[in-house]
């Protein structure tokens, strides 16, 4: 498209008192040569805005350049369709509102912000969305247990073609185990029937849901909307394309067989709650060791669970379930004497009714530690315990039963560690921060990155973020239920429904090539120029959606549909060849080129600062709302990722006489903030080639910071930008000044 | 996909649950109505220090989400508004709403002027109450959308001229009157939310009286970097640092007398509270008083590492009594269930841990929607389009809010293209 630039400098919220804003609109005309550069006194209202669309009218501006407050603000009123290119210049919350006014240095820094943005602004095309063909909008759901089933049946009735896959003989995967439900409904005291034939001939009923039994998912390859799956049924091989996945493959329960000091496997009558499921399933309610009427048990929890020696997490659900329990045996024989020892008993919510519920039957619920379990010489049990209440060892009569509340492992926690291909010998090798991926044979994905989702701590594909709880490291496919997280059957009927509304999501923005979170809506994808790739596998590796396989020959293909836009492949790369229509390293470098650094005689030293767009730049504003002063030095570039950040920039920004370097990213590490995963954690990692940068300019290291800042870090902004700048001035200016 | 001519949906609540039921809803295609009650978005979670176990900022999450909504034009929402009327059936719903003046237009800037023009102080509802604002005021640093409020109470004073006269860009309009309008929608999704049990019905804690026993919503503003004390938790009746602190769980949760249930997620609160004071203070001293520590899944991690901290105690017992004592200290005092002892000990602050009670069992919504004796609204089927999401439906975290609000999502994507 060709280009008219207009130039619209406000001079309201303070702009115009504190700056001369005359001088600002010759930068615009004389040195960039604008074909329109105007100035108001306060652009956001009617009268500015009209301005501004009769030159896009009668003159045809195409190209608008916002010279005024943040870009986080006044959002809509700027919005001139989209076809039109608007470039925020942030002379507001960044320049007069954290700068002493009718300043030199003040307006020196409101001047360069303009060369910024004009910059970036003759760099940027309007981004055409990428747009697939053969496109399927079906959701693969792959586990037909509780989740599985609701995740289909919540699909199919908002209108979506769902492909249910369930290894098993038979849907309803563990509710085929279990006689009840715990209590969901007022005024929640019994426990529920499951009713599972009348929600499998549901699902099975639904013209939109397509059901393979007895079948497993061989493979996968593609991207969302064009996912081809190959789905193993015996001999048979079917294939489907579909758009988006839940996985769904649940929990097992752990293994009692390592519970050896609690009984199991000692003694035939310490069983585990899931064979008591089976027991009143059955209608056998018997001793395993006799086939005698059980008159009394005594249930443990956490067997297992909250145990560094087994599971370290709480498995969430087994209090409930024993409670559950508790209320059987109580049905069966009122007079059933039942011991409970427990830890914490984690009845939340609800639950806690049932729990209060049962305390008034005569059920004995002990907080202790089981420290033995011993045959009283009858074939009874007797267990010890140390009872934390009262402080004292406490021996139980002898009882029928014992009952281990085991725990729960996902599905995703077996299998080996995948090892992703590395790069040959001989070639540089940065550290990049490896991924957990166990071969556990649920999607093998054929992704470069390994064959199914990257897991958080103890095997679960749960989301790290507390806001985005379906934010997987795969786009497209959504972990919902026990697989992802340990929960109970409420949450994980909630937890269904809510993958399966992410799935929809995800195919209707892939299906107009637009992203999906946290980038929603986002049309720009990367280009990779292919002719000057030297296969040096920088991109396919810190992708961290594994959004990018490559060939044989190690050349990249990416995927865009699923792709985050973070841009971390553009940092990536040495050779510079991955571009976004709006974002490129072009277009950066540009915005480095124009900053004006005076000599070194004049004492006025330059930082540039790259910022984080979702937590540093906000929190840069938020300094500016309180009016929080720091040194004009500064000249901010707002990063789609601090991951997104070229080395090259950094040479560039050196070679050029700027002083220093800070980066503002987001913490990383197990609490990771940054919202592509790992961005600013791979921006540390470059830190090393960085140095070798600062090695070759003969530079200090010093010269380049990094900085973890989060979005309300504000108050702590200007100390770091001043001690940064005292840091600089104690080294002296850069030697390449001048040059 | 069916293709349906009014895909609308209504969400009442901008707070976590529903700005998330919100912009999940509209990026799957649907229109979608927001309707706040209060003069910005966010909820009680913009009003919180950090989330647990992450220790991470609400507003980081806020953003992003604030941003799905600027950058969606399938968005609209409406604050100081609330739901006066609703008929109609699922899929063609009539809604009834009443929005209360601003006295600010869209002309605002925010520049800043009227405030400085103010004299008048009102209390700090961002802050409990804890501290003032002006009577024109910005409702909090990050507030979306970024636009003052005047308070009503100046209205028809000579002051309020005042700060009409100090806005360059003629944005007060103190002539605004309450407007209301009609919105047609499929479905509606019910995300009001909760509010914090009342602690001064818990006459023995001496919660109103005692200015050192505070709730664990206030501790979540002393702490915050923008709260009324700028982050410094103190003692409120010296205003010294309050380095030995108590948090009392189940302060009205668990308790017949009070709230029955439990609510889920004051454990984890109070382990994170405690961080706060370890954080600020070398010195500090915590004593958590709790029935069980309910950290479900992996939320056991952080509780182990704040056990870990040689410097928290945790006494198994329910506080009986909390009273000031003639040292200027606060006295809890328990029956330690574990080694059978009462216990008597003086801090500086005590926090109580209190519970959730769902606004729709104080605020009723002006239509019937099933609830159970606490409030909490059921699950409904598809004969009702009014579906509720977080913690009008459960006490829960803002993980699962935002997991229910999704799920609620769907389900109100359904009754659109079911029309």
């Amino acid at each position: 498209m060709e280009k008219k630039v207009g130039v619209y400098i406000c001079q309201g919220c303070g702009i115009g008192d504190a700056l001369d804003v005359e001088a600002l609109k010759s930068v615009a005309t004389d040195e960039f040569d604008v074909a329109v550069c105007k100035s108001h006194e306060c652009l956001c209202h009617k009268p500015g805005i009209e301005l501004i669309k009769n030159d896009i009218k009668s003159d045809g501006v195409n190209v608008v350049v916002i010279a005024a407050c943040s870009p986080r603000v006044m959002y809509d009123v700027f919005d001139f369709g989209s076809d039109k290119i608007v470039e925020r210049v942030n002379l507001r919350e960044q320049v007069v509102w954290s700068h002493p006014p009718q300043d030199e240095d003040t307006q020196m820094l409101a001047e360069d912000q303009l060369r910024m943005g004009l910059a970036k602004a003759a760099e940027v095309e309007l981004p055409e969305p990428f747009v697939a063909e053969d496109l399927s909008k079906k959701i693969l759901v792959v586990g037909g247990g509780l989740t599985g089933m609701v995740a289909a049946r919540e699909a199919a009735r908002a209108g979506y073609d769902v492909v249910l896959v369930e290894k098993e003989p038979e849907l309803g995967g563990y509710l085929r185990k279990i006689y009840k439900l715990p209590p969901a409904t007022p005024p929640y005291e019994k426990p529920e029937d499951v009713k599972l034939d009348e929600f499998v001939s549901e699902i099975t009923s639904l013209d939109k849901v397509t059901v393979y039994t007895n079948a497993t998912v061989a493979s996968i390859e593609g991207a969302p909307c064009m996912f081809d799956a190959i789905i193993v049924q015996g001999s048979k091989e079917i294939k489907e394309r579909v758009g988006a996945i839940v996985l769904a493959t649940g929990a097992v329960p752990y293994d009692a067989s390592k519970l050896e000091h609690l009984g199991f496997g000692k003694y035939s009558d310490v069983v585990t709650i899931q064979q008591v499921e089976e027991m009143f399933l059955s209608g056998e309610v018997k001793r395993p060791s006799n086939g005698q009427p059980v008159n009394s048990v005594a249930f443990i929890l956490c067997a297992g669970s909250r145990d560094p020696e087994h599971l370290p997490y709480c498995s969430s659900s087994c209090c409930v379930e024993v409670l559950k329990q508790v209320s059987y045996f109580k049905e069966n024989n009122p007079d059933c004497t039942v011991y409970v020892f427990y830890k914490d008993l984690r009845a939340t919510g609800v639950y806690e009714l049932f729990y209060k519920h049962l305390q008034k039957q005569k059920v004995f619920f002990i907080k202790g530690d089981v420290t033995g379990i011993e045959d009283d010489g009858s074939g009874n049990l007797v267990l010890t315990a140390e009872d934390n209440l009262t402080r004292s060892p406490i021996m139980t009569e002898a009882v029928d039963l014992v009952v281990l509340a085991t725990g729960m492992v996902p599905t995703t926690a077996f299998g080996e560690p995948y090892k992703a291909p590395t790069s040959e010998e001989g070639e540089e090798v940065e550290e990049v921060p490896p991924d957990t991926i166990l071969v556990s044979n649920l999607l093998n994905l054929k992704y470069r990155q390994g064959p199914e989702i990257p897991a958080l701590k103890y095997g679960f594909p749960d989301s790290n973020f507390i806001c985005f709880p379906y934010e997987s490291r795969r786009t497209g496919i959504y972990p919902a239920g026990s697989v992802r997280s340990p929960m109970d059957y409420v949450r994980a009927i909630d937890d269904a429904a809510g993958a399966a509304m992410k799935a929809i999501q995800c195919v209707e923005l892939t299906s107009q090539g637009k992203a999906v979170h946290p980038r929603a809506g986002d049309t720009s994808f990367p280009e990779f120029f292919m002719q000057r790739c030297t296969q040096c596998k920088r991109c396919t590796e810190e992708c961290p959606f594994g959004a990018i396989n490559e060939d044989e020959k190690g050349n990249p293909l990416p995927n865009p549909t699923r792709c985050r836009r973070c841009g971390v492949c553009m940092g990536a790369c040495p050779e510079r060849i991955i571009s976004f229509k709006n974002y490129s390293v072009g277009m950066i470098g540009n915005m480095i080129k124009v900053i004006n650094v005076p000599d070194e005689y004049e004492e006025k030293p330059r930082i540039l600062v790259l910022a984080c767009e979702n937590d540093a730049y906000p929190a840069l504003d938020m300094a500016g709302l309180r009016r929080l002063q720091y040194n004009p030095w500064v000249r901010v570039i707002p990063l789609r990722c601090l991951g997104s950040m070229n080395i090259i920039w950094i040479a560039d920004a050196l070679s050029k006489g700027i002083d220093g370097i800070l980066l503002l990213g987001c913490k990383y590490g197990d609490d990771y903030q940054c919202h592509f995963i790992k961005g600013s954690e791979l921006a540390n990692v470059r830190m090393s080639k960085i140095k070798e940068t600062l090695d070759r300019l003969v530079l200090e290291s010093e010269r380049v910071r990094v900085e973890e800042v989060s979005i309300t870090d504000y108050h702590k902004l200007p100390k770091i930008l001043d001690e940064f700048a005292e840091k600089l001035e104690e080294l002296g200016p850069n030697p390449y000044k001048g040059f | 996909m069916t293709e349906a001519t009014n895909r609308s949906i209504l969400v009442v609540g901008g707070g976590m649950s529903g700005l998330s039921a919100a912009v999940e809803a509209a990026e799957a295609g649907c229109h979608v109505y927001i309707v706040e009650k209060e003069p910005y978005l966010g909820g009680r979670v913009a009003r919180m220090n950090k989330y647990f176990p992450k220790l991470c900022p609400p507003y980081c999450g806020l953003e992003i989400n604030f941003r799905r909504i600027k950058t969606n034009p399938l968005i609209r929402f409406f604050t100081l508004s609330e739901v006066v009327a609703i008929s109609g059936e699922p899929g063609n719903y009539t809604v009834r709403v009443r929005e209360n003046p601003r006295y600010v237009n869209e002309k605002c800037t925010a520049c800043g002027k009227c405030e400085e023009a103010a004299t008048t102080t009102i209390s700090n509802p961002f802050n409990y109450g804890i501290d003032t604002v002006k009577a024109i005021y910005l409702p909090n640093d990050f507030a979306f959308p970024f636009r003052y409020v005047l308070d009503p109470s100046v209205i028809g004073t000579e002051e309020a001229e005042k700060i009409k006269s100090a806005c360059p860009y003629g944005a007060i309009d103190l002539d605004m009157q309450p407007r209301e309008f009609e919105l047609v929608v499929s479905a509606i999704i019910w995300a009001t939310g909760w509010q914090p049990y009342d602690a001064e019905k818990i006459l023995y804690y001496g919660f109103g009286k005692n200015p050192d026993v505070i709730t664990n919503v206030m501790m979540e503003r002393y702490a915050s970097p923008d709260g009324p004390t700028a982050g410094q938790i103190i003692q409120p009746s010296t205003g010294q640092p309050a380095k030995k602190v108590a948090f009392v769980q189940c302060a009205g949760s668990r308790d017949e007398n009070h709230l029955p249930y439990c609510s889920g997620v004051c454990c984890l609160a109070s382990l994170k509270q405690a961080t706060y004071v370890l954080e600020q203070y070398e010195d500090a001293q915590v004593c958590i008083y709790y029935i069980d520590i309910r950290a479900l899944g992996r939320y056991e991690d952080f509780y182990n590492r704040v056990k870990e901290d040689s410097r928290v105690s945790f006494i198994k017992g329910k506080a009986g009594e909390i009273r000031r004592t003639e040292s200027g200290k606060t006295m809890v005092q328990a029956e330690n269930q574990i080694t059978g002892e009462i216990t008597r000990e003086e801090y500086d602050l005590v926090v109580l841990a209190t519970g959730m009670v769902p606004t729709t069992a104080v605020d009723k919504p002006p239509v019937d929607i099933p609830a159970d004796e606490n409030g909490f609204l059921l699950e409904t089927n598809g004969n009702i389009g009014i579906i509720p999401a977080g913690c009008v439906k459960r006490p829960v975290d803002v993980a699962a809010c935002v997991q229910d609000a999704t799920a609620a999502a769907l389900k109100a994507l359904q009754l659109t293209a079911r029309r």
